[in-house]
């Protein structure tokens, strides 16, 4: 090591470090990353044991079940039988959680923060500060959602959605009162958190990679992660106008949504407003939010399937161009969550057009998935079957989304049990299953050990068992015309066929519970008792397993590595490996691709 | 005492999975095994497993198509609703082949390209052609489906409810309320102001403009009274708000009556609540209105849905193409009944807030209309009542 190397290196690690700076107002974006994926793990367990909670009302309507008193007591389940204000509080909640805690602070966090100084070759975020302001706005803002279960009039419960006017009359609902400031305040919070951290995101990506990386030769991590962070830059800073606006609507008499209403009896003097303002402002982020959670997913997958499958991702420039389409489509389609609003038909005929759209690049980056498997050398890794999970995913709610896009068909599916099913899959369980191959994929860069593997493979095949045995079936109850957000279905004959359905869907709720029961302990105990983790487990070409396995500040000592090559030589004919880590010359002659 | 099982069987599992590890993790070290190195027999039993899924997979589909497939989408019992099933058929169509097509390629793939020790994956990064043809085909097959999606929608809209009877459909936390024009043909205007026990629509004429003038002035005054008296000074403020409040809102009903004087046109509607009307093969033009928050009119058997949004008028035209007592022979099922539920989350109730609807035939929906009061008939009655009442005491 070169003098000077040596003491740079010393700077990086020289100073002294408390308790404090280390775990807590940690700067490091490692343990950042660390830092928000325990969080969201906290977050997913309270999300899921919600979903639980509603799914044993909805197929078992108004039976007692003494885990519900036990755990919502006397005042939201009496006797044991699901109280319904608080049915709605679950709902709103579990949808919240789920949508911004889990998949968007949880993955996008997570993982922007382990992989992108690690991948692009930078010995941290642009600005490790406002890095570890991300996670404390983060952490202020789970806190606050989480303990706003605990209020007394109940948690917010007009919906992940809160369309006003439910949601700015405190008389409309209890969930309206206490339990909408809370879930306004921690929304805020958790706005501010995403801008800091994607903002970190694009300005490292683009201004801290090191020599010879050029963009097109960025893993397709990092193109997912940096068109994530602009989509989230664009888009939530608009959520954030629409939550203002309804803060004063809620305290200051304004009338940005309210007209003409009378509520519990008190004739309100607003008028002139329109809650149609709230849904444009609300899906402008909304639907971009889907692709927020989303395309990390699907970057994780394209690593893990190339690395896995042993195989150069196939056509590269065509998914980085896809996932700049998706990214670009994302913001012109909103308007297909308001076909039923009232809203122009004409304007209603444009989004259906721009929504159609996106099936393109969605389709061509399925097909390049399964060009990438074919005559692969496929290892099977817990993260490989979870990202081939994701393809069957990706397809089987992308296309319900055809018929959901279709305002004809929306018509009639709209807001029912078919669009539940529908995001679910597309969102929920494609979402998920990036996070947790990203999970088991990197967790030997994240903790220094390694996860077991057979304990991972059971892990997987409960999930994805329990994942379409709870929402395929939805899909039929929403074309029988069962609609969502209903605390019991018992009063209309017409889903009198159903019953059994939707206790088969409860069953495989608690099935996926279960299955997440065995991640929980295979994530905590090999935290602390897996294996040591090799330098470079899974034999990949990026450079993030180029680091020492323990944790230091500056990632390298001594230089930053030089890339020379794209990320994908995977089994490149000439080369007797089966991966040639970027870091390695081009030799005499050789093509980079 | 349930509590305490609860957390027995909890943390007795998490201690027997813990020592199962350990079994584990000991032995691995015994036999040197290590977590990143997969075995070829797990790689072969993943790769069984994903062929096995495949079956599995399409077999639960298939089984959950036959048993329940029936009921989805029911009989479509309007004009346009038959429509839009036809544009379903020809989505099914193209999305199931779609899904069992790509699905066999992934789990084929999966289960066929297991990694074998000894040997190479194929260095295959891009293949301009072929990507070229999957941008095109999707794209060709899309417009497709954009073009015959939108020729259905623009025809549903284009309805204009020329010469359809005019319905208006009121919501409010929990139920439903329709109200059918009069002899006038025409449904008078209505303004949210106006609405009490006696008026809930808040349809304007004369009358109901004056019941409320009366009614507010009552209340400024006893407030008035109330202050007179001496109270805490948080609830006199309290009440001075109340009052001014009252006052606003007393001079809009004052401009309502000056723009609406002698308006006749309200007087003769008729509201109606519990069940509703409507004949079969009539367009009908709903307006949905709504008192608080908002609702959705949904209408699954007429393929019918619109929000109903406070401050705003919304209209869905749609024409019934079979009646009730016809559906009722065809399921045979004598109790059944065409439904109207709200959809969009409006409370606690929100679940149980429907309607009945009855699609009759026109002779027997004329009959039914003509028992149907007119509304302002039905208040004087009930004023007359008050009256007389007033006068026993």
């Amino acid at each position: 090591m070169s003098s000077v190397a040596e003491a740079h290196a010393h700077a990086h690690t020289g100073h002294t470090e408390t308790f404090v700076s280390k775990y807590v107002f940690s700067m490091d974006h490692k343990m950042i990353s660390k830092q928000f994926l325990i969080t969201a793990v906290f977050m997913a367990v309270v999300g899921m044991m919600l979903s639980i909670f509603f799914r044993l009302q909805l197929g078992w309507d108004g039976e007692s079940f003494a885990i519900l008193n036990a755990f919502l007591g006397d005042r939201w389940a009496p006797g044991g039988v699901l109280d319904k204000n608080m049915y709605l509080s679950l709902v709103t909640i579990h949808g919240t959680i789920m949508v911004f805690f889990v998949l968007t602070g949880g993955l996008s966090g997570t993982f922007s923060n382990l992989l992108i100084p690690l991948q692009i070759g930078a010995r941290d975020m642009a600005s490790g500060f406002l890095n570890m302001l991300s996670y404390w706005f983060f952490f202020v803002s789970s806190v606050i959602m989480f303990l706003s279960l605990f209020l007394e009039s109940g948690a917010a419960s007009g919906g992940w959605t809160i369309y006003p006017p439910l949601s700015a009359l405190p008389q409309a609902m209890p969930g309206s009162g206490a339990g909408m400031t809370w879930w306004l305040i921690s929304m805020a919070l958790f706005i501010v958190s995403s801008l800091l951290g994607s903002l970190n995101y694009i300005v490292t990506i683009l201004n801290l990679r090191t020599k010879g990386m050029k963009m097109t030769r960025l893993p397709l991590t990092m193109w997912a992660f940096l068109i994530t962070a602009i989509i989230g830059v664009l888009s939530f800073p608009v959520l954030f106008s629409a939550v203002l606006l309804l803060i004063m609507d809620r305290t200051m008499g304004t009338a940005f949504y309210l007209s003409d209403i009378i509520i519990a009896g008190e004739v309100l003097e607003q008028t002139g407003g329109s809650p149609i303002l709230y849904e444009h402002l609300f899906w402008f982020l909304g639907h971009p939010e889907v692709y927020i959670v989303l395309l990390p997913a699907l970057g994780i997958t394209s690593e893990v399937i190339s690395t896995n499958a042993r195989k150069p991702i196939f056509g590269y420039r065509a998914m980085i161009g896809s996932l700049v389409a998706i990214g670009f489509l994302s913001f012109i389609v909103w308007g297909h969550h308001m076909f039923v609003s009232g809203m122009s038909p004409f304007l209603g005929s444009v989004f259906v057009f721009t929504t159609l759209l996106i099936a393109i690049p969605s389709a061509v980056k399925t097909f390049n998935y399964l060009t990438t498997l074919w005559r692969g050398n496929i290892v099977y890794t817990p993260a490989m079957l979870f990202s081939i999970g994701l393809v069957s995913t990706f397809v089987s709610g992308g296309l319900t989304g055809i018929i959901l896009a279709d305002s004809a068909l929306d018509i009639n599916v709209h807001d029912t049990y078919f669009v539940v099913g529908h995001f679910h899959i597309v969102m929920g369980l494609s979402a998920i299953f990036g996070m947790f191959a990203g999970v088991y994929h990197w967790f030997p860069k994240m903790f220094g050990r390694m996860m077991n593997t057979k304990m991972g493979y059971l892990h997987f095949w409960l999930t994805l068992i329990a994942g379409y045995g709870v929402f395929f079936p939805m899909h039929f109850l929403g074309l029988a015309g069962a609609p969502r957000r209903y605390y019991s279905y018992s009063d209309y004959p017409m889903f009198d066929n159903f019953v059994d359905l939707n206790q088969l869907v409860t069953l495989f709720a608690i099935l996926g519970g279960i299955a997440q029961v065995v991640f929980l302990f295979n994530f905590f105990n090999s935290i602390f008792k897996g294996q040591k983790a090799p330098l470079n487990p899974w034999k990949s070409n990026t450079l993030e397993w180029t680091t020492p396995v323990e944790h230091m500040h500056g990632n390298w000592p001594g230089k930053i590595p030089e890339v020379h090559r794209w990320p994908y030589d995977y089994s490149k004919p000439g080369i007797e490996e089966d991966f040639v880590p970027q870091t390695v010359p081009l030799a005499p002659g050789e093509e980079e691709h | 005492m349930t509590r305490i099982f609860v957390v027995l069987i909890v943390a007795l599992a998490v201690i027997a999975l813990a020592q199962l590890m350990r079994i584990y993790q000991l032995s691995s070290k015994v036999r040197n095994k290590k977590e990143e190195e997969i075995s070829d027999t797990d790689n072969r039993l993943n790769a069984s497993l994903m062929l096995v899924s495949l079956f599995s997979f399409f077999g639960f589909v298939i089984w959950q198509i036959v048993s329940y497939g029936p009921y989805m989408l029911p009989e479509a019992a309007s004009e346009h609703g038959a429509d839009i099933d036809q544009l379903f058929s020809f989505n099914w169509a193209l999305l199931f082949t779609v899904f069992f097509a790509v699905h066999t390629v992934l789990f084929v793939f999966a289960y066929k390209y297991h990694y074998r020790p000894g040997t190479k994956a194929y260095y295959y990064p891009h293949n301009n052609k072929l990507e070229f043809i999957w941008t095109i085909v999707p794209s060709v097959v899309l417009a497709g489906v954009i073009i015959f999606g939108l020729i259905t929608w623009n025809k549903i809209q284009k309805a204009t409810g020329d010469g359809a009877i005019t319905i208006e459909l009121y919501s409010k936390q929990f139920d439903w309320t329709a109200r059918y024009s009069g002899t006038d043909n025409q449904l008078g205007k209505a303004n949210y102001l106006l609405v009490s026990g006696t008026n809930p629509l808040g349809i304007i004429s004369d009358h109901s403009i004056a019941e409320r003038l009366a009614e507010m002035e009552e209340s400024i005054d006893s407030k008035e009274r109330k202050l007179q008296s001496i109270l805490p000074d948080d609830q006199a403020d309290e009440i001075e708000h109340s009052i001014k409040t009252t006052q606003r809102l007393r001079a809009r009903v004052l401009d309502i009556q000056t723009k609406n004087a002698g308006l006749k046109s309200g007087m003769d509607d008729k509201v109606v609540k519990g069940e509703f009307h409507i004949p079969v093969g009539t367009e009908v033009e709903f307006l949905f209105r709504s008192q608080d928050v908002i609702h959705s009119a949904y209408m699954p058997h007429f393929r019918l849905q619109m929000n109903s949004i406070p401050g705003d008028v919304t209209r869905f035209v749609m024409k019934p193409t079979i009646t009730t007592s016809e559906m009722r022979l065809k399921l045979n099922n004598p109790d059944f009944n065409y439904v109207l539920m709200c959809n969009k989350v409006c409370g606690a109730a929100h679940y149980n807030m429907q309607m009945d609807v009855i699609v009759d035939s026109p002779e027997d929906y004329k009959k039914w209309l003509d028992e149907q009061k007119p509304f302002i008939a039905e208040t004087i009655n009930e004023e007359q009542i008050e009256t007389k009442q007033l006068a026993d005491n």
